[in-house]
């Protein structure tokens, strides 16, 4: 990180500082529905060649105070009509998104024949038109909102794939939806598609004891599994700050990555499995549970990391390692950026295969940590560190793990690689250390915008979604993005899955 | 003036315990130890108190196993002097522990003894009070508040009582039990760590102390408590009634 991101970050910091009150208590306090600005799409139904700015606010509301709530009057069900009456928020505008997305006339609009349809297929209680509609058309930082009028909720395969089968026979376009908790806006509609939450599905289906073989419904929370895991013995590969809401079939979907990829890889290698339904209803039933299949294209690697364009996952079979007891964190302060790149060496030399995880941020981030969340303090204070390493292993043996850190770690501190650092000495210190690190990543989203409006480049940590899809450009290649366009053509001729999203609209035959 | 602070070694306090098959005890193999947590707060207080300048010395004490030593060292990274291990196998009851502090404060002569309120493992919220018993010292329990008067000899110590605060005044020497709101331990940091090392650690038996451990005390059967009952719902008042009625006894 050069001195000129350092300073743009800090820039960013100032900005904010003024409307960062509301970062961690939209995530942490859920109160209330704050007034939103919604994109002008209540006119679309009836105008659909109208020029629609979709707006991306970014939401101002008093830390601990008076939370307006607004309560939405419900989407009326009249073909054309969506009456709404919150106020607009006038509020700060990050406009990322390419400006103005129309949506596309090839969609049809959803009517009275398609819901009753819907019950048809699912019941009652599972088409939803509620106050929940409101939550599911919203991402959960309130930036991306959408105009859907039907959210459905399937409880199997089957269901699915009739749903599925409809829409694409009636070109309703479709959102696949799981634990929301996604930062580019890739889990909502962006105008009026149909929202498919698969919520209901949260079976597990079967664990093998003797190969940590998980075979389990998309709809399962992350957090679920990994206590259904612990009692086993296992642990999932992967762990998120959001672990509480996501979904796996969503975790496979955006490829996440998350806190232990170092240790346990990426998802392309821990899955073995998925059961994906196709837009047409087709159910793609490549559920195997073999460590190395060599028969034909390795078509599921096509589905993870598609966010949903491609497909609907149903079903995940994935491996899981052993939990090993001795978990060790340290929270380390480096001088500079250099310092840190040659403590992850090191890390990897010394620690060998005990590393299990290693975690960066800078002052200006811990600032804004500290400022932000309550109950939470500098394990380093009072000093003012420029970098902050978060170093986990984990391993069999305590009393050897922590040996093997403690003598990393002095001798890191001796050759002046790190300036101060403290060991967690019990489990809770250690959810204090992990939760600084986690929060962060709330932020990254705003720090995206603000770093591309600043001609910064993009990365790939969280997808690309809606807020990247016409930025995908900028670390792929033309002809590879044109491939990926043709496959998407090949597997959902009607681009039903997801529109508007993943790929540049320039390629998708949107108008 | 030197300060005697208890810890123990015990099941970390996020672990979710598990009984062992034959309903002995609860499974510690494999299982994540560490300091009591309210021994961290006690021990944390008799750091500030040394840092104000109102002791010269801070000596943690643990009994227990070979393996209580990680605990002494961990007390050690947070800023203790010096470190003493009772070594006992076997079940160590609150009594049993109380007698073998006694004779460690024969020897040692401490000022102020800071334990914990109670241990997390056996909730028996018993030794410090046994303690002060068997020394015949001054007892101020569930500590939120403690203020050293270094001239007058004494320690004002707000209690947390069912009422609500209780002020003690207590002539030193005393014995002090800390609750959760006295303060925030810190944490072991690097360089305290590597001081640590060089820190002694003086070993005892109870033998050489000359107290008896035998507890009249034994652990007959440990078992988990009931497991919660899904609810069930009702479809009309008559049933409500007739459930409270003949199933639940309440009315």
């Amino acid at each position: 990180m050069t001195t000129a991101m350092v300073e743009k970050y800090k820039a960013f910091y100032r900005l904010l500082n003024k409307t960062s009150r509301t970062l961690v208590d939209r995530r942490f306090r859920q109160q209330g529905q704050c007034a939103r600005g919604g994109s002008a799409a209540s006119g679309l139904d009836h105008r659909p060649d109208a020029v629609v700015e979709q707006r991306v606010s970014y939401l101002g509301c008093p830390k601990r105070g008076l939370w307006t709530s607004a309560r939405a009057s419900l989407p009326s069900f009249v073909d054309g009509g969506f009456a709404r009456d919150y106020p607009m928020n006038r509020c700060r505008s990050f406009g990322s998104v390419a400006g103005e997305i129309q949506r596309s006339s090839k969609f049809a609009t959803l009517n009275s024949d398609d819901v009753a349809h819907f019950k048809e297929i699912l019941g009652e209680r599972n088409v939803v038109q509620d106050e929940r509609l409101e939550a599911a058309n919203s991402d959960w930082m309130h930036k991306y909102v959408g105009s859907s009028r039907l959210l459905l909720l399937p409880k199997s395969t089957d269901e699915v794939s009739r749903i599925l089968k409809y829409c694409n026979s009636r070109c309703l376009a479709v959102v696949p939806q799981g634990g929301n908790t996604g930062l580019v806006g890739g889990s909502v509609p962006v105008f009026d598609e149909v929202i498919i939450n698969m919520a209901l599905m949260k079976q597990v289906i079967s664990f093998d004891k003797i190969s940590g073989i998980l075979v389990c419904e998309a709809g399962c929370i992350l957090e679920d599994l990994i206590s259904f895991l612990d009692n086993q013995g296992f642990v999932m590969p992967l762990d998120l700050g959001a672990k509480g809401s996501c979904q796996i079939g969503g975790n496979v979907a955006t490829n996440a990555g998350g806190l232990r990829l170092i240790r346990y890889g990426s998802l392309h290698g821990n899955v073995l499995g998925l059961e994906v339904v196709l837009a047409n209803g087709d159910v793609l039933d490549m559920l195997g549970t073999l460590r190395k299949d060599n028969t034909g294209y390795d078509l599921k690697h096509l589905f993870i990391g598609s966010e949903g364009s491609l497909g609907i996952i149903t079903k995940v079979s994935i491996l899981t390692p052993p939990k090993l007891s001795s978990v060790n964190i340290a929270f380390l302060a480096c001088q500079d950026y250099l310092s840190c790149q040659k403590l992850l060496l090191e890390a990897k030399r010394s620690l060998g295969e005990i590393l299990s995880a290693f975690e960066f941020m800078d002052s200006v981030a811990m600032d804004v940590v500290l400022n932000n969340l309550d109950g939470v303090r500098n394990p380093l204070a009072p000093t003012a560190h420029n970098f902050y390493v978060l170093i986990e292993t984990t391993g069999t043996e305590e009393s050897y793990d922590k040996e093997k850190l403690e003598k990393f770690l002095v001798g890191s501190m001796e050759s002046g690689l790190i300036s101060d650092g403290v060991l967690a000495q019990d489990i809770n210190q250690a959810s204090a250390f992990w939760r600084l690190r986690e929060i962060l990543a709330q932020i990254e989203p705003f720090v995206y915008e603000w770093t591309s409006n600043h001609r910064g480049s993009i990365s790939a940590e969280h997808g690309v979604g809606l807020m990247k899809a016409n930025k995908i450009f900028y670390s792929k290649s033309p002809e590879a993005v044109q491939l990926m366009a043709s496959i998407k053509k090949l597997v959902d001729p009607k681009t039903i899955l997801n529109p508007y999203k993943v790929l540049p609209h320039s390629l998708m035959s949107y108008s | 003036m030197k300060i005697m602070v208890a810890v123990k070694r015990v099941i970390d306090y996020a672990v979710k315990i598990r009984v062992k098959a034959d309903k002995s005890g609860v499974e510690t193999q494999n299982v994540k130890m560490s300091m009591n947590p309210f021994c961290e707060i006690a021990l944390e207080e008799a750091l500030r108190i040394k840092e104000a300048g109102l002791a010269s010395e801070v000596v943690a004490v643990t009994m227990g196993p070979k393996q209580s030593i990680d605990t002494l060292r961990t007390g050690l990274a947070m800023g203790a002097d010096r470190g003493i291990h009772v070594e006992a196998t076997g079940d160590l009851f609150p009594l049993a522990v109380a007698k073998l502090f006694k004779a460690l404060v024969e020897i040692e002569k401490p000022g102020l003894i800071i334990l914990g309120k109670q241990a997390i493992d056996n909730d028996c919220n018993q030794t410090g009070q046994m303690v002060a018993g068997l020394l015949g010292w001054p007892q101020g329990t569930f500590a939120s508040k403690v203020v050293l008067d270094k001239e007058k000899q004494e320690v004002m110590v707000d209690r947390e009582v069912d009422g609500g605060l209780e002020t003690v005044c207590l002539n030193l020497p005393a014995v002090i039990t800390t609750d959760l709101r006295l303060n925030q331990p810190r944490y072991a940091t690097l360089p305290n760590i590597m001081k640590a090392k060089s820190k002694p650690v003086k070993k005892y038996t109870p033998e050489e102390l000359n107290v008896a451990t035998k507890s009249d005390l034994e652990v007959v059967e440990v078992t988990e408590p009931p497991k919660r009952k899904a609810g069930v719902l009702v479809s009309s008042v008559d049933e409500l009634i007739d459930k409270l009625k003949n199933e639940a006894h309440v009315i």
